[in-house]
């Protein structure tokens, strides 16, 4: 009896293990598949995309969607700088903001509980963006300088600043800032020498969280970005989209840069921009895939 | 801003003295306080937009008043009714599909053995996550161009006619639903893969002792186990029906004006009335109707949380 139901369990786990890799390879192979269309469409040969378009085996590949790019890399190149840059800044720029008010919401201060109030409540009403474009326009004149990519929307999140406030109050000792206190440390002191290296995760979490977004925007620069200048490899992909989409003559910046010569290779050129703008996240995935995952996880667990 | 200039009640020295140590600390909130006061509270004082008639020379607060409207003007087209119901019905697509795949997923992720297996589906599914829609939108246009796009060159080869996809509405909400899923399947999946994690193994080597197989496992301790994490993130994306992701339906559908009826929702509505038609009226009394609606229900979704499950309420 006892080995029956053991063999019926061992097949119903054999069949649950069959039907689980499946379909998740299935899925795998559906998350991927389109990157590497997109990667073997880069490196297609022009007329061969143009006359019969993209395919997985094309019968002819070529390297010139990427010779033209680095040919023109001052434009590209300048808009790769942009991005890093942005990044930069605006990642740092987040955590030493997020990570003093979170401090200082944890400390027993006067008005704590209104300033918790002040931060969550950010969470639950917005203007929208016809004020919040008013208000950076027309107040604060941000348009077409490098902060226009940098705050508006973006620098810090009330979710972040909960998080790293509920890390702080969790996992660092109350005792250890009362004893700095008695040895005299001020709040600046306490919060550089003690709070910060202890909370090195959830920093680096959330950093990572923050550059993603960075690097990764591209509404900031469409609201408040029209200086090719400033422009970052996210908007230069934005500005080929919306060239194809309004003007058939592709009369834009991308076409004026190329203008003069005869044989552009347009349409597998798009796609070779795309793979260069992907390409650092991908190299890097496999060492922030873990810190990625617990960001998620950790926002999951409530803020 | 959080200073309290009044608390410095000199009957209470305490409260004096308090006051005098919390300075430093303010000081340490004063960035994030003065940005989150530029960045969400000043736009919130700006929704008086939506009942003035703009005019920029004068300038906003010169600008003359008149009431409500903007929003009878709003109400009167017909591409309002068009762009709630569009903003309203994917979201309901999104949160049902997404729920359902993503809690699948994740289910069956749990029953892979080898970690390395795990974590090579778990990074790969999740990797459409970390693109932007701009990128994503080239990965559609990779497939769906009408000139060189793979769907119509393999149309094409196996003897059907080329699709112009950029043209045609009508099978725009598919697309929309298949990339959404896409690209955020991932995300949710690693949710509810935490929560079934955090399952203590003992129900399970219990019911095995009972002879529960592996579907009565799932369905008897992993399903119920999960139901409060369904729930609370059901009702919180009820709470945010009215919002639309911008990127999702303007660069996926490349902002085409042919395919609107089936991709225009509030917030790409709002974007083009705003900076495309500079149509400043329609375009503040659509965000304030989102923002209002979606306040209120986001406060009608935490409450119902709140009393169902007091731990997972965002306040």
């Amino acid at each position: 009896m006892r080995k029956k139901t053991s063999k019926r369990l061992r097949k119903s786990d054999a069949g649950m293990q069959i039907i689980a890799h499946s379909v998740l390879a299935f899925l795998t192979f559906a998350a991927v598949i389109p990157f590497i269309l997109l990667v073997i469409a880069s490196f297609t040969d022009e007329d061969l995309a143009v006359r019969y378009g993209f395919s997985f085996f094309p019968e002819k590949l070529s390297l010139s969607a990427y010779q033209y790019l680095a040919g023109e890399w001052g434009q590209i190149g300048h808009a790769y700088m942009m991005t890093i840059l942005v990044t930069i800044i605006g990642t740092a720029l987040c955590l030493v903001v997020t990570t003093l008010l979170a401090y200082g919401l944890t400390r027993d201060i006067i008005g704590k509980r209104f300033l918790n109030f002040y931060v969550v409540f950010t969470m639950l009403f917005n203007g929208g963006l016809v004020s919040s474009y008013y208000v950076w326009t027309r107040i604060f004149y941000i348009k077409n300088t490098i902060w226009a990519l940098i705050l508006p929307g973006m620098l810090i999140s009330a979710f972040h600043v909960i998080l790293i406030k509920n890390y702080f109050i969790n996992s660092i000792p109350e005792s250890l800032l009362e004893s700095a206190k008695i040895d005299g440390a001020g709040e600046m002191r306490i919060f550089l020498n003690i709070i910060v290296p202890l909370s090195k995760p959830i920093i680096a979490t959330v950093g990572l969280m923050s550059a993603i977004n960075y690097w990764n925007n591209w509404t900031n620069g469409l609201y408040y970005v029209d200086d090719n200048s400033l422009y970052t490899i996210q908007l230069i992909l934005n500005q080929i989209n919306q060239s194809a989409s309004f003007l058939a003559s592709n009369s834009t910046q991308m076409s004026n840069m190329m203008s003069g010569t005869a044989s552009i290779p347009t349409t597998t050129m798009r796609m070779a921009i795309a793979v260069v703008a992907i390409l650092p996240i991908i190299i890097a995935y496999p060492f922030f895939q873990r810190y990625f995952v617990k960001g998620i996880t950790l926002g999951a667990v409530k803020g | 801003m959080g200073k309290e200039p009044a608390a410095g009640n000199p009957g209470k020295k305490s409260v004096g003295r308090k006051l005098i140590r919390s300075i430093p600390v303010y000081l340490m909130i004063l960035p994030g306080i003065v940005y989150l006061f530029c960045n969400n509270y000043m736009p919130m004082f700006g929704i008086i937009i939506a009942f003035k008639k703009v005019n920029w020379q004068k300038g906003l607060w010169n600008s003359e008043w008149i009431g409500f409207d903007n929003f009878k003007f709003l109400f009167q087209s017909q591409d309002t009714f068009i762009i709630i119901r569009n903003t309203v019905l994917y979201n309901v697509v999104f949160i049902v599909l997404g729920t359902v795949c993503a809690v699948t997923v994740a289910i069956l992720l749990n029953e892979v053995r080898k970690k390395l297996h795990k974590s090579i589906y778990q990074s790969l599914i999740l990797l459409p996550y970390l693109m932007s829609w701009v990128v994503v939108s080239y990965l559609v246009f990779a497939f769906l161009s009408a000139e060189n796009g793979f769907v119509n060159t393999f149309l094409q080869k196996n003897g059907f006619n080329s699709i112009r996809w950029y043209q045609e509405a009508k099978y725009w909400p598919v697309i929309l639903v298949i990339v959404n899923l896409w690209k955020s399947v991932g995300f949710s999946m690693i949710i509810y893969y935490s929560t079934i994690v955090g399952i203590s193994q003992e129900y399970y080597e219990a019911a095995k002792l009972d002879g529960a197989g592996k579907w009565k496992q799932i369905t008897n301790i992993t399903l119920p186990l999960l139901k409060s994490t369904v729930i609370t993130l059901f009702i919180m994306s009820v709470g945010s029906i009215m919002a639309s992701d911008f990127g999702l339906f303007f660069q996926v559908p490349k902002n085409q004006g042919a395919l609107y009826a089936a991709t225009q929702t509030i917030d790409t509505y709002v974007y083009n009335a705003l900076m495309k038609l500079g149509n400043t009226s329609m375009a503040s009394a659509a965000s304030v109707l989102q923002a209002v609606v979606g306040f209120a229900l986001v406060i009608a979704a935490n409450t119902i949380v709140r009393k169902y499950e007091r731990d997972s309420a965002l306040f």
